[in-house]
């Protein structure tokens, strides 16, 4: 958050589940931007929008919180804003966002905020629900016990925003703080506190103390000082906290009593039977199932048409380069290099978007919550928690969000383990290597006229993405020490319609922030692939046309493409490629993957693209071609049969099925374990494990 | 008698809690002494359960839930 002249800098916060994000999305509509946190990878989502009067505000959309005091990661990212000590980052004003259900529970994290002084607001969401649940909420009597502006809204009616910007701009400071009274709690580490913070108020100073190790906006001074207060004096912390609660929810009942009324306990009997069924402890695990399968199933069916007009797109676009702009170097790069190479990623935007759409339905409507509750006593037999199910799944879009999203799982042991097994599920960066070699090498063959072949190994790869990461998650519980007492805690939320325009904007969002950042990469690598390509040392890249002429002389015809095939294997990269072709071999390899999976080890989706430059640029034809069919025309030089066979085949997927291709993975995994020691195991057990399965596979079936 | 021991559909009244052993948010998402506390449902294998409190939904883990206890009403 920065200060902008006369604009008023907001930040939303509220309990999961409220529409906080719903209602951040109504105020600033499109005009987002999504960035991450100075240090950290959660998202920070801001955006802008224009007040009555011509005054700008900035709202940040804070991640869902029950409480100030932070249980994961994400909910640090909360304390941290509220705490900000630099009057230009600290937000103006707070919104709380609340819905009418769960008042009690969303008033106290008002009280919190409000203990903190800020001008807030609480907004009551789900207006449009208080007739059919038989509630009544006194506005004003709230107003005045908290002091704060308070207003009904709606994000599904869209009712209430305009109340809400006016009070953005109009409502006042309130005494603070009004709860929290440490000073006749315990006056000892009151005074001690204050010597160290003289211009905090007590609560600021308290969660100083208390979220110690949750926060970085201290000096070290300070740090060093409440470590020595801490050694000296025990100091239960646990029990104040307790203390603090209590008294919150004291003074939260007592004002509900006069303000808040439900006449019908349970609004719909039909809500409570779908959510019998989906946690049945049959039909829920088959639903379940069936689920994943239709997920999986419908990626590939569907994203194959846009898939390939997208391919066709890019060749027909490297073509119009080619023959629009005048010959030479430029013209190369931009139509072998750079276009070749982002067609590589832009190719599967159709896959990553429709399960990005999935995996946001089954999030909004609660299913998830419910999938957590049904797998948490199978997980812990893999030394899981029913919350690895969340990253798991997602980890079949990315591994980074998904090792991101196994922040809220409480026990060190199992959040561990879910973040070493998270990359082996099958990310949509393996889906275009996948969807490429199966078009490939395995017959478009259907059984019992719905089962197609290819889709089947697609499944299957799947599955053995689960498998694998289950089954290493087994051998790690073993092996891993840890003393850690396992919590779990999760709130289900009602079952309710997704709201399509949310879905809709997070798939937009999660889509674009993907295919930016691997874009940057792909883009960079794609320039450097196709230098390395396009050069080379010594006197056989230079003299490469004499070379063939003379070694041909006998044959007629057209030499072109020896002699480009010549120049690349004695380019600057033919020569890298080369060099590691003895360790890649014996998986059937040759020196043009090698050079391929060198590029992706930045990043899986590369492969594809990497692929693509090398063999365009080995290609001296100037007809359109789409990726597909350049593979399928490579010549093995051996044997002089097709490339890519069905063991070749079988030997790439499964070595990137294992491999651990991904240098922002092991990036983020090195962040959130705070240690080297863990994404290095991890590089050196999956490509182990993929080197030794490609090897078998291959042998078995040459 | 404790949390665990309800039948699906039995309420009873927390009467205390072992705050060491207590994750912090359970505690402020309201599993308070004096709070009515209802028995959902239990997950398949008996594990975890489902409780409503303090109008919350919540799942947690049979061994946490030991460490409430209450009183059957």
């Amino acid at each position: 958050m920065t200060k902008v002249k006369d604009g008023i800098n907001v930040a939303v916060v509220g309990n999961p589940n409220t529409g906080k994000t719903s209602l951040f999305n109504a105020l600033t509509g499109l005009k987002q931007k999504v960035g991450n946190y100075p240090g950290i990878t959660v998202e920070k989502k801001t955006g802008s929008l224009k007040l009555a009067g011509g005054r700008k505000a900035f709202v940040t959309d804070l991640p869902g919180s029950y409480s100030i005091n932070p249980s994961s990661a994400d909910e640090n990212i909360v304390l941290e804003t509220l705490l900000q000590r630099e009057k230009s980052n600290q937000p103006d004003v707070v919104v709380v966002v609340a819905d009418v259900m769960n008042l009690k529970r969303n008033l106290f994290l008002l009280s919190q905020v409000m203990d903190l002084g800020f001008r807030t607001i609480l907004a009551i969401n789900m207006s449009d629900q208080l007739e059919k649940r038989g509630i009544e909420i006194n506005t004003r009597k709230i107003e005045e016990a908290f002091g704060c502006a308070v207003v009904m809204i709606s994000t599904k009616k869209r009712s209430g925003l305009k109340a809400l910007k006016d009070k953005i701009q109009e409502s006042h400071q309130h005494a603070m703080p009004f709860i929290f009274d440490l000073e006749h709690q315990d006056k000892e580490i009151y005074d001690e506190l204050h010597k160290i913070f003289p211009e905090a108020s007590s609560y600021q100073a308290w969660l100083c103390l208390s979220q110690l190790d949750n926060i970085r906006i201290l000096r070290q001074e300070e740090i060093d000082e409440i470590n020595r207060f801490k050694s000296n004096h025990r100091t239960d912390i646990k029990s104040i906290q307790h203390k603090e609660t209590i008294k919150r929810y004291r003074f939260i009942n007592q004002v509900l009593k006069e303000s808040y009324s439900r006449k019908i306990e349970n609004a719909s009997g039909l809500k409570e039977r779908i959510d019998r069924i989906i946690t049945h402890r049959f039909y829920g695990y088959a639903i379940f199932a069936v689920l994943l399968l239709l997920i999986f199933q419908s990626v590939y069916s569907w994203a194959s048409y846009p898939m390939d007009l997208i391919d066709m797109w890019f060749a027909q676009l490297a073509q119009l380069a080619r023959t629009t702009l005048p010959p030479g170097q430029f013209t190369n790069l931009l139509a072998d290099g750079i276009i070749a190479g982002l067609g590589g990623i832009a190719i599967f935007i159709p896959q990553i978007a429709i399960l990005f759409f999935f995996i946001a339905l089954l999030e909004e409507s609660g299913y998830m919550s419910r999938v957590v509750f049904l797998m948490d006593r199978i997980m812990r037999n893999f030394g899981l928690s029913g919350k690895s199910v969340v990253p798991l799944i997602s980890g079949t879009a990315c591994a980074i969000p998904a090792i991101m999203a196994a922040r809220n799982i409480e026990s060190w042991k199992e959040r561990l383990i879910t973040i070493l097994v998270t990359p082996f599920t099958t990310c949509s960066a393996r889906l275009p290597i996948y969807t490429i070699i199966i078009a490939i090498v395995i017959p478009e063959k259907t059984f019992a006229g719905i089962v197609n072949l290819q889709g089947l190994t697609l499944f299957a790869l799947y599955f053995l993405g689960f498998a694998v990461a289950l089954l290493s998650s087994y051998f790690l519980n073993f092996i891993l020490k840890f003393k850690t007492k396992s919590f779990f805690v999760i709130e289900m939320p009602e079952l309710s319609r997704p709201l399509l325009r949310n879905v809709g904007q997070t798939v937009y969002q999660k889509t674009q922030a993907f295919v930016v950042g691997a874009g940057k990469i792909i883009f960079a690598i794609s320039i450097v692939l196709w230098v390395m390509s396009s050069y080379g040392p010594g006197k056989e890249f230079k003299n490469a046309e004499q070379i063939v002429t003379e070694e041909h002389k006998s044959e007629d015809g057209n030499l072109e493409n020896k002699i480009a095939s010549y120049k690349l294997e004695n380019s600057y990269i033919g020569i890298v490629g080369k060099s590691i072709e003895p360790v890649l071999r014996p998986l059937g390899f040759d020196w043009k993957i090698g050079i391929a999976i060198i590029c992706s080890f930045a990043a899986r989706e590369v492969f594809v693209g990497a692929l693509s430059t090398i063999y365009s640029v080995g290609d001296s034809d100037d007809n359109i071609e789409t990726i597909k069919s350049r593979l399928e025309r490579e010549v093995n030089p051996i044997t002089g049969h097709k490339m890519y066979t069905l063991p070749l085949g079988l030997s790439l997927l499964l070595f990137y099925a294992f491999a651990m291709q991904c240098m922002s993975t092991l990036a983020i995994v090195k962040r959130e374990t705070n240690s080297w020691k863990w994404p290095i195991l991890q590089l050196v057990c999956m490509t182990g494990l993929a080197y030794i399965s490609s090897l078998i596979i291959y042998n078995l079936l040459k | 008698m404790n949390i665990a021991d309800l039948k699906e559909g039995e309420r009873g009244i927390v009467e205390d809690i072992v705050h060491e052993d207590i994750p912090l948010k359970l505690v402020e998402m309201g599993c308070l002494p004096g709070n009515e506390v209802l028995m959902m449902q239990r997950a398949p294998f008996k594990d975890p359960i489902c409780i409503k409190i303090n109008g919350s939904v919540i799942a947690l883990r049979k061994n946490i839930a030991k460490r409430i206890m209450i009183s059957k009403i």
